[in-house]
């Protein structure tokens, strides 16, 4: 019988504080970002390459999101704790690249952002998205959970859809589509496949050793 | 880079310069990489000498100039605004000759229309020319209406800041058209070639309806993903300085060139 070894667990106890050491560090570019931004340190078009900090680790944040189920089926990481605290600090960073965009970039000029949201389509897309992680963001507490039921999955369901905007607003935004662009897109679509994919390898994996190893590791 | 000498000129806008270390370290030359940064991280094994030109073409005396034969010509200090076409420019003290000083010694023919330009194809010393992926199609090429070439305003640029071009900025002879967008500018030439036909350009190639061959600088048409009515200066330090400011028709040039597009639709002839 294959026993897969489990990655050395966090102590029950380090949980919630890991939680919030994850929220403070998920921060840091940001505020590193703003830091260089505000005092000229940032090179060249200092606003354009915030607002693309931002947005970067808001794709990333969404990634590692959808990375928390895959990685608990196929390597027995239970990072379940973290899906929220990555979840929110996308949502975060999201608002944040919106803000970048409409104050420091757009001067709240409001015509020419209402302008560039219906005419342009990747930043149409990109608002999608931004529009859609608002429900989530608000219902990312165990009050939703316990209040919503069934529902609420359904609903965060939601964040695949999310993803792809995100991804496919990052490739049409550049002047070239290049390799950087690529792996997101290409991160995103494995992530997405593994869903459907998923109840047929976890039977699988049921039948060659009997229940996945990570269950009895804990 | 080298010291390089030029007399000052009359195209001398009133605007503070954009600080040397942005516009050697802020670029868009995709043969090194398409990252701002790129360029000057990844050009440092290109080898600007030797260096020569070929002229050829619709010509009475094809020929080649060698880079001392350029360095040669009567060099002036011209202090340009850059505009880029993704909405930031720059303030440039370049140095450089009309190119219509060197277009007169390979004599143009009479049914000469076009001028067609073409950067070096490198892939051993230009990463962004090797590999998997490929940004561009390469060479890099451009083009100008003869008239367009001919302009005062027009220059082949050896220098800037007072010092003969880094490799970032498209050692060791570039092209400057200041009324178009940045990407006219065609880096590294090693062929100018005279045609009768408009020729082909590279980024129009790429996204024939994001860019087109004349890119004249026009806060009036939209880059299909974003607006170009405005402009952020950089190097005005940071996100507080107010560097965003409108853009002006042909940057800022109409009064010397507008009247090349007399009669022409800029929306239609973007």
């Amino acid at each position: 019988m294959t026993v897969i070894p489990a990655i050395p667990a966090l102590p029950r106890k380090y949980h919630g504080a890991s939680v919030w050491a994850l929220y403070a560090v998920g921060f840091i570019p940001a505020v590193f970002g703003f830091y260089l931004g505000a005092t000229g340190q940032l090179p060249g078009d200092a606003i354009k390459e915030f607002e693309h900090l931002l947005g970067l680790w808001a794709l990333r944040y969404l990634v590692a999101t959808l990375s928390i189920t895959p990685l608990r089926d196929l390597f027995g990481i239970n990072w379940l704790r973290y899906r929220r605290a990555l979840g929110l600090l996308a949502f975060w960073y999201v608002v944040m690249h919106f803000a970048t965009y409409m104050i420091l970039d757009k001067y709240l000029d409001f015509p020419t952002i209402v302008a560039d949201i219906a005419r342009r389509p990747f930043i149409t897309i990109g608002m999608a998205g931004f529009i859609m992680l608002i429900p989530l963001a608000l219902t990312s507490n165990n009050w939703s959970i316990r209040r919503l039921g069934s529902r609420w999955n359904r609903l965060h369901k939601l964040a695949y859809v999310i993803a792809a905007a995100g991804a496919v607003h990052f490739a049409m935004s550049v002047k070239v589509v290049g390799p950087q662009q690529l792996i997101y897109i290409g991160m995103v679509m494995v992530l997405l496949l593994w869903r459907p994919l998923r109840p047929r390898f976890n039977q699988w994996r049921r039948a060659q050793i009997g229940r996945p190893s990570f269950e009895r590791a804990r | 880079a080298a010291a390089l000498k030029a007399n000052p000129s009359p195209f001398s806008p009133d605007e503070a310069l954009t600080p040397e270390k942005d516009v050697t370290n802020y670029n868009n030359f995709y043969e090194f990489g398409t990252d701002k940064g790129d360029p000057a991280a990844n050009s440092g094994s290109f080898k600007p000498t030797p260096w020569s030109i070929k002229v050829d073409g619709m010509v009475a005396s094809p020929r080649e100039f060698g880079i001392e034969e350029l360095m040669a010509f009567p060099l002036e200090e011209r202090i340009y605004r850059m505009r880029c076409v993704e909405a930031w420019s720059m303030v440039i003290p370049w140095i450089g000759f009309p190119l219509a000083k060197l277009l007169d010694k390979v004599e143009p023919l009479g049914s000469a229309k076009y001028v067609a330009f073409e950067t070096v194809l490198r892939p051993d010393q230009m990463p962004g020319q090797a590999g998997f992926f490929q940004p561009l199609q390469w060479p890099y090429v451009e083009g100008l209406r003869l008239d367009e070439a001919r302009h005062p305003l027009t220059i082949l640029a050896l220098g800037l800041y007072g010092k003969t071009l880094q490799n970032q900025n498209g050692a060791p002879v570039r092209l400057v058209v200041p009324w178009k967008y940045g990407f006219k500018g065609i880096k590294s030439i090693v062929k100018i070639t005279l045609t009768d036909k408009q020729p082909p350009t590279t980024w129009n190639i790429s996204a024939p309806t994001e860019y087109g061959f004349y890119a004249n600088v026009n806060p009036a048409v939209d880059h299909p993903r974003w607006s170009q009515a405005t402009e952020n200066r950089i190097g005005e330090g940071g996100f507080f300085g107010g560097s965003r400011r409108k853009t002006l028709p042909f940057n800022g040039y109409g009064e010397e060139v507008a009247s090349l597009y007399a009669g022409m639709d800029l929306k239609a002839n973007f």
